[in-house]
């Protein structure tokens, strides 16, 4: 069994925003389990995924159609592609489990995304719901609340 | 107030309807736009909200009725009001927040003038000081206006800002059945609201988005890159079924033009419309267990399955909202100017109905509509291109002539046509130019009383 430190798993997370920031999206993607959520609530504190709407409730089907998308030839709304910048908070560690293999953070951040001549700042907190599989972390699912979730966007198009 | 010479006339606009291309102003100009809210948004039944965002006494909800604030509010006799949200006093908002329950009765934050449920002033602060000024010789000592007239069809609440006008059933007649169709989809034919929202910002006038819910020649275009991808990766996971749920809401996008073709379109008269007569993208969804055992047990076999087999996709009530029956959604375009458009995207539970019913509607919704959506972005994007390019003074006509009949078409009789036709598009702008032009000013009429 190997057990995770909490800089590990601090880390971790700011390894995945890297990520996201850089493009590096099958790379993101391995990090998912198969059948984890990525979920942005509508609602401020919303509890509940499936009977309201979310901005997002996405599984892995969807994620991967989300980021190839992002490349196609006919993707007209990223002709030109848009641009995400995350300045993170250190990770609050909320559970760190090494027996089960189960952990949890909490991440304050600021996400920026820009296209042509227009720019908009989000501010957040990820939680993320790791495990440990194979001696090596995953994300189980991930939540991310918008300090604004209620506010009327123009298009998000890049992941926070 | 702005002078006359100032303001446009009727004249005006119907030069800028002309069967198969209508001007470019009325998607750009600050002139129609500021018509459009003073005429169109005045003479027109237009969408407020639903009963049951205010099911208790006191309950209210704030929403604009084009750029007019106004409140819902569930009186105390138990019906629902729409009062313009604007103290007579000095113009103070009453409510800000978009809902919450007021109690027996409203009362201004600035100076504690207070009102029923229904607007009629109920008390104002040290009135003596308002003994022998007149004050109850003016509108503003009767309360918070009500709006001209309020219908609350099967749960929808409409209203018409204006005192006098076309009476609700001749403004929607028929199209109606698309609202019943809705409502009928639950067992208990009642319908709630699921939820807040979805709220999502364009950079473009309403019209557009209005015109595009009964474009059946864009989805397999503008959108390949998201359902087109959808098939591809499906495909490449070797085709598993049951289908992911992006698959059975995303990839029909990518119907060819056949399929749209014989989906067919109905026009009704004042500019309402919808697509899908015959199937349409939401034929195909996975039964849900339950569900038509709960239908038949309410309207009988017959019935139920006629109600469950009518696939109506996109309905247009103009002016400002669509609603799609198969899935419980309403989407109100809300304009805030000529070149921005708030759209809220509402979901609503079939009472009586299996909860995974709903669970499909929400994601509906946030796939297609949300600001995060991969479909919307595309949508978005063709909009905004089409405001910038309509600054071009390369052309000053937006064509509206596929199908067109090279001939004036009667909007005044229903129509069912081939599902690709734009005669939705020239039946809204039809009734755009009525409803515009009722209550305005011709410049044929001054020029007359001036030689009198």
């Amino acid at each position: 069994m190997s057990a995770f430190s909490k800089d590990e798993i601090i880390d971790f997370i700011y390894d995945e925003a890297r990520m996201l920031d850089e493009g590096r999206y099958d790379a993101w993607l391995a990090l998912w389990l198969p059948d984890g959520h990525y979920w942005m609530p509508l609602d401020y504190k919303q509890s509940d995924p499936h009977l309201v709407t979310s901005l997002l409730y996405e599984d892995m089907f969807m994620l991967k159609l989300r980021v190839e998308r992002l490349n196609g030839a006919r993707t007209f709304s990223q002709k030109p592609k848009s641009r995400c910048h995350h300045v993170i908070q250190r990770p609050f560690v909320d559970l760190l489990d090494n027996e089960a293999g189960l952990y949890r953070t909490n991440t304050s951040m600021h996400y920026v995304e820009t296209r042509l001549d227009d720019q908009f700042l989000l501010a957040l907190t990820a939680t993320h719901d790791l495990r440990r599989v194979d001696g090596a972390l995953r994300i189980a699912n991930k939540r991310v609340d918008l300090l604004n979730s209620d506010a009327a966007f123009g298009n998000i198009q890049l992941l926070p | 107030m702005s002078k006359p010479s100032d303001r446009l006339m009727a004249e005006d606009i119907e030069y800028m309807i002309q069967g198969h291309q209508v001007h470019r102003d009325v998607y750009t100009s600050r002139a129609v736009y500021d018509a459009e809210m003073r005429h169109l948004f005045a003479n027109a039944w237009v969408f407020v909200g639903h009963e049951s965002q205010t099911p208790k006494k006191g309950d209210y909800y704030t929403t604009q009725i084009g750029s007019q604030p106004v409140i819902q509010v569930r009186h105390s006799d138990g019906e629902i009001k729409v009062l313009h949200n604007r103290c007579p006093h000095k113009g103070t908002k009453i409510a800000i927040d978009r809902e919450g329950n007021t109690g027996k009765f409203f009362r201004c934050p600035y100076h504690a003038w207070s009102f029923k449920t229904d607007g009629c002033l109920l008390a104002i602060p040290l009135k003596k000081g308002y003994e022998n000024t007149g004050l109850d010789k003016t509108e503003n000592a009767k309360g918070m206006k009500a709006v001209g007239a309020v219908q609350n069809y099967r749960g929808f609440i409409f209203a018409r800002l204006s005192q006098t006008g076309m009476s609700f059933e001749e403004f929607f007649g028929e199209s109606l059945s698309s609202i019943d169709n809705m409502v009928d989809r639950s067992p208990e034919g009642r319908l709630e609201v699921a939820g807040p929202p979805l709220r999502y910002m364009h950079n473009c006038n309403w019209k557009m988005l209005v015109e595009n819910q009964t474009d059946t020649c864009h989805p397999m275009v503008a959108h390949e890159s998201s359902a087109g991808t959808a098939v591809k990766i499906w495909e490449e996971l070797g085709n598993p079924e049951p289908r992911p749920a992006a698959m059975q809401i995303i990839a029909p996008f990518m119907s060819p033009y056949e399929f749209f073709e014989g989906m067919g379109i109905r026009t009704w008269p004042n500019g309402h419309g919808h697509t899908g007569v015959h199937h349409s993208i939401h034929s195909d969804y996975s039964a849900i267990a339950g569900y038509f055992e709960a239908m038949c047990a309410s309207y009988g076999e017959e019935r139920a399955k006629a109600i469950m087999d009518e696939n109506r996709h996109n309905t247009i009530y103009f002016p400002g909202i669509m609603v799609k029956g198969p899935i419980q959604q309403l989407r109100n375009f809300i304009p805030l100017g000529p070149d921005k458009t708030l759209v809220e995207s509402y979901i609503y539970r079939l009472v009586g109905a299996p909860d995974e019913l709903l669970a499909r509607t929400a994601m509906y919704n946030r796939m297609i509509n949300a600001p995060t959506s991969i479909v919307g972005h595309d949508d978005l994007e063709m909009y905004e291109r089409a405001q910038e390019g309509l600054l071009s003074d390369g052309l000053e006509w937006v064509n509206l002539q596929r199908l067109y009949p090279d001939e004036e078409e009667d909007f005044t009789q229903e129509a069912v046509e081939n599902g690709t036709t734009e005669r939705q598009m020239r039946n809204q702008f039809e009734a755009w130019k009525t409803f515009m032009t009722m209550s305005m000013p011709r410049r044929s009429e001054q020029t007359q009383e001036a030689a009198e």
